[in-house]
Protein backbone atom coordinates (compact mmCIF):
# COMPACT_ATOMS: atom_id res chain seq x y z
CA UNK A 1 0.00 0.00 0.00
CA UNK A 2 1.04 3.56 -0.53
CA UNK A 3 0.92 6.34 2.05
CA UNK A 4 1.41 10.05 1.57
CA UNK A 5 4.01 11.57 3.92
CA UNK A 6 4.15 15.24 4.95
CA UNK A 7 7.20 16.87 6.55
CA UNK A 8 7.21 20.09 8.55
CA UNK A 9 9.80 22.28 10.26
CA UNK A 10 12.82 20.25 11.41
CA UNK A 11 11.37 17.12 9.76
CA UNK A 12 11.45 19.00 6.45
CA UNK A 13 15.08 19.93 7.11
CA UNK A 14 15.94 16.24 7.51
CA UNK A 15 13.79 14.91 4.68
CA UNK A 16 14.67 17.69 2.23
CA UNK A 17 11.15 17.53 0.78
CA UNK A 18 7.73 18.69 1.92
CA UNK A 19 5.91 15.60 0.67
CA UNK A 20 6.77 12.05 -0.32
CA UNK A 21 5.09 8.74 -0.86
CA UNK A 22 6.15 5.52 0.82
CA UNK A 23 5.35 1.95 -0.07
CA UNK A 24 4.58 -0.13 3.01
CA UNK A 25 3.42 -3.70 3.44
CA UNK A 26 -0.35 -4.14 3.73
CA UNK A 27 -1.40 -3.82 7.37
CA UNK A 28 1.70 -1.79 8.29
CA UNK A 29 1.55 0.34 11.42
CA UNK A 30 3.02 3.73 12.28
CA UNK A 31 6.08 1.92 13.63
CA UNK A 32 6.90 1.02 10.02
CA UNK A 33 6.89 4.73 9.17
CA UNK A 34 9.40 5.35 11.94
CA UNK A 35 11.64 2.65 10.46
CA UNK A 36 11.20 4.12 6.97
CA UNK A 37 12.21 7.59 8.23
CA UNK A 38 15.35 6.24 9.88
CA UNK A 39 16.33 4.77 6.51
CA UNK A 40 15.89 8.23 4.94
CA UNK A 41 18.00 9.89 7.63
CA UNK A 42 19.21 8.25 10.86
CA UNK A 43 18.75 11.55 12.69
CA UNK A 44 14.99 10.92 12.65
CA UNK A 45 15.71 8.38 15.42
CA UNK A 46 17.14 11.11 17.68
CA UNK A 47 13.69 12.47 18.54
CA UNK A 48 12.40 9.13 19.81
CA UNK A 49 8.88 9.40 21.17
CA UNK A 50 8.91 13.18 20.86
CA UNK A 51 8.26 12.72 17.16
CA UNK A 52 4.54 12.21 16.77
CA UNK A 53 2.51 11.15 13.77
CA UNK A 54 -0.79 12.48 12.57
CA UNK A 55 -2.83 10.25 10.30
CA UNK A 56 -5.41 12.10 8.24
CA UNK A 57 -4.92 15.16 10.49
CA UNK A 58 -5.36 13.44 13.83
CA UNK A 59 -2.64 12.44 16.29
CA UNK A 60 -2.27 8.70 16.57
CA UNK A 61 -0.67 6.46 19.11
CA UNK A 62 2.22 4.24 18.12
CA UNK A 63 1.17 1.09 16.28
CA UNK A 64 -1.92 2.49 14.69
CA UNK A 65 -2.77 0.42 11.61
CA UNK A 66 -2.37 2.40 8.39
CA UNK A 67 -4.42 2.18 5.24
CA UNK A 68 -3.71 2.75 1.58
CA UNK A 69 -3.90 6.45 0.76
CA UNK A 70 -3.47 7.67 4.33
CA UNK A 71 -1.95 11.11 4.82
CA UNK A 72 0.76 10.66 7.45
CA UNK A 73 2.33 13.84 8.80
CA UNK A 74 5.61 13.71 10.68
CA UNK A 75 5.14 16.05 13.64
CA UNK A 76 8.33 17.21 15.37
CA UNK A 77 7.92 18.68 18.87
CA UNK A 78 5.52 21.60 18.40
CA UNK A 79 6.50 25.11 19.47
CA UNK A 80 3.67 27.45 18.59
CA UNK A 81 2.57 30.32 20.76
CA UNK B 1 -13.36 31.47 15.61
CA UNK B 2 -9.84 30.38 14.76
CA UNK B 3 -7.49 31.82 12.17
CA UNK B 4 -3.97 31.42 10.86
CA UNK B 5 -2.55 34.47 9.13
CA UNK B 6 0.68 35.71 7.61
CA UNK B 7 -0.37 39.31 8.34
CA UNK B 8 0.23 41.38 11.44
CA UNK B 9 -2.50 40.69 14.03
CA UNK B 10 -4.64 43.76 14.67
CA UNK B 11 -5.54 43.47 18.32
CA UNK B 12 -8.04 46.34 18.41
CA UNK B 13 -10.03 44.72 15.60
CA UNK B 14 -10.09 41.43 17.51
CA UNK B 15 -11.34 43.09 20.67
CA UNK B 16 -14.16 44.73 18.74
CA UNK B 17 -15.05 41.35 17.20
CA UNK B 18 -15.09 39.42 20.48
CA UNK B 19 -16.85 41.79 22.85
CA UNK B 20 -20.64 41.77 23.04
CA UNK B 21 -23.18 43.98 24.79
CA UNK B 22 -23.78 41.10 27.19
CA UNK B 23 -20.08 40.79 28.09
CA UNK B 24 -18.86 41.78 31.51
CA UNK B 25 -15.31 40.63 30.80
CA UNK B 26 -12.98 40.44 27.87
CA UNK B 27 -9.79 38.52 28.46
CA UNK B 28 -6.97 38.71 25.98
CA UNK B 29 -3.68 36.83 25.86
CA UNK B 30 -1.02 38.15 23.51
CA UNK B 31 2.02 35.98 22.92
CA UNK B 32 4.87 38.16 21.66
CA UNK B 33 8.22 37.34 20.13
CA UNK B 34 11.20 37.74 22.45
CA UNK B 35 14.68 38.96 21.53
CA UNK B 36 16.48 36.29 23.55
CA UNK B 37 16.45 32.50 23.66
CA UNK B 38 18.54 31.35 26.60
CA UNK B 39 21.86 33.14 26.08
CA UNK B 40 21.33 33.77 22.39
CA UNK B 41 20.24 37.00 20.79
CA UNK B 42 17.26 36.50 18.47
CA UNK B 43 16.70 38.85 15.52
CA UNK B 44 13.40 37.51 14.24
CA UNK B 45 11.20 34.44 14.25
CA UNK B 46 9.54 32.33 11.66
CA UNK B 47 6.45 30.20 12.21
CA UNK B 48 5.31 27.26 10.13
CA UNK B 49 2.00 25.44 10.47
CA UNK B 50 0.41 22.27 9.18
CA UNK B 51 -2.49 24.56 8.38
CA UNK B 52 -5.50 22.24 7.95
CA UNK B 53 -4.62 20.21 11.03
CA UNK B 54 -3.65 23.27 13.07
CA UNK B 55 -7.05 24.87 12.35
CA UNK B 56 -8.79 21.60 13.24
CA UNK B 57 -6.93 21.32 16.56
CA UNK B 58 -7.60 25.00 17.34
CA UNK B 59 -11.31 24.45 16.68
CA UNK B 60 -11.30 21.40 18.96
CA UNK B 61 -9.65 23.44 21.72
CA UNK B 62 -12.30 26.14 21.31
CA UNK B 63 -15.07 23.53 21.56
CA UNK B 64 -13.47 22.02 24.66
CA UNK B 65 -13.12 25.45 26.31
CA UNK B 66 -16.79 26.18 25.60
CA UNK B 67 -17.80 22.87 27.16
CA UNK B 68 -15.90 23.75 30.35
CA UNK B 69 -16.82 27.41 30.85
CA UNK B 70 -19.86 29.51 29.88
CA UNK B 71 -18.03 31.95 27.63
CA UNK B 72 -19.46 34.10 24.84
CA UNK B 73 -17.05 34.66 21.97
CA UNK B 74 -13.64 33.12 21.44
CA UNK B 75 -11.14 34.19 18.81
CA UNK B 76 -7.75 32.54 18.39
CA UNK B 77 -5.28 33.87 15.81
CA UNK B 78 -1.79 32.53 15.14
CA UNK B 79 0.80 34.05 12.82
CA UNK B 80 2.86 32.14 10.30
CA UNK B 81 5.84 33.32 8.29
CA UNK B 82 8.32 35.91 9.50
CA UNK B 83 7.44 37.67 12.76
CA UNK B 84 9.58 40.54 13.98
CA UNK B 85 10.64 40.92 17.61
CA UNK B 86 7.94 42.42 19.82
CA UNK B 87 5.07 41.51 17.50
CA UNK B 88 2.17 39.28 18.44
CA UNK B 89 2.66 35.69 17.29
CA UNK B 90 -0.58 34.50 18.87
CA UNK B 91 -3.64 36.26 20.27
CA UNK B 92 -6.48 34.66 22.20
CA UNK B 93 -9.52 36.76 23.08
CA UNK B 94 -12.41 35.47 25.16
CA UNK B 95 -15.54 37.29 26.28
CA UNK B 96 -17.88 36.21 29.06
CA UNK B 97 -20.51 37.60 31.37
CA UNK B 98 -18.15 37.39 34.37
CA UNK B 99 -14.36 37.53 34.53
CA UNK B 100 -13.54 34.17 36.04
CA UNK B 101 -14.57 32.06 33.06
CA UNK B 102 -12.81 34.20 30.47
CA UNK B 103 -9.55 34.11 32.50
CA UNK B 104 -9.73 30.34 32.83
CA UNK B 105 -10.73 29.70 29.21
CA UNK B 106 -7.97 31.97 27.91
CA UNK B 107 -5.32 30.17 29.98
CA UNK B 108 -6.63 26.77 28.95
CA UNK B 109 -6.57 27.68 25.26
CA UNK B 110 -2.98 28.93 25.20
CA UNK B 111 -1.75 25.93 27.22
CA UNK B 112 -3.49 23.48 24.91
CA UNK B 113 -2.32 25.33 21.83
CA UNK B 114 1.31 25.14 22.89
CA UNK B 115 1.08 21.40 23.52
CA UNK B 116 -0.98 20.13 20.65
CA UNK B 117 -1.37 22.48 17.71
CA UNK B 118 1.05 21.62 14.89
CA UNK B 119 2.84 24.95 14.62
CA UNK B 120 6.59 25.37 14.81
CA UNK B 121 8.85 28.31 15.64
CA UNK B 122 12.26 28.90 14.13
CA UNK B 123 14.60 31.32 15.84
CA UNK B 124 16.97 33.37 13.70
CA UNK B 125 20.01 34.46 15.69
CA UNK B 126 22.30 37.47 15.53
CA UNK B 127 25.22 35.24 14.46
CA UNK B 128 23.36 34.32 11.26
CA UNK B 129 22.37 30.81 12.32
CA UNK B 130 18.82 29.57 12.90
CA UNK B 131 17.18 26.71 14.76
CA UNK B 132 13.74 25.18 15.21
CA UNK B 133 12.63 25.56 18.80
CA UNK B 134 12.54 22.15 20.49
CA UNK B 135 10.89 22.57 23.84
CA UNK B 136 9.97 19.46 25.75
CA UNK B 137 6.28 18.63 25.58
CA UNK B 138 3.94 16.22 27.28
CA UNK B 139 2.29 13.40 25.41
CA UNK B 140 -0.71 14.52 23.35
CA UNK B 141 -3.92 15.15 25.22
CA UNK B 142 -6.85 13.64 23.36
CA UNK B 143 -9.01 16.75 23.30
Amino acid sequence: MRIHLLFFASAYDLAGVREATAELAAGARTGAVRTHLKSLDPRFADWGDRMRFAVNREYVLEDQVLHDGDEVAVIPPVSGG
Amino acid sequence: MVHITDKKILIDDLLAEVGTAASGALNIFVGTTRNRSGERSVLWLEYEAYVPMALKKMEEIEVEARSRWPVQNITVVHRVGKVDIGEASVVIAVSSAHRDESFKACRFIIDQLKENVPIWKKEHYADGSSEWSMHQHEQPVQA
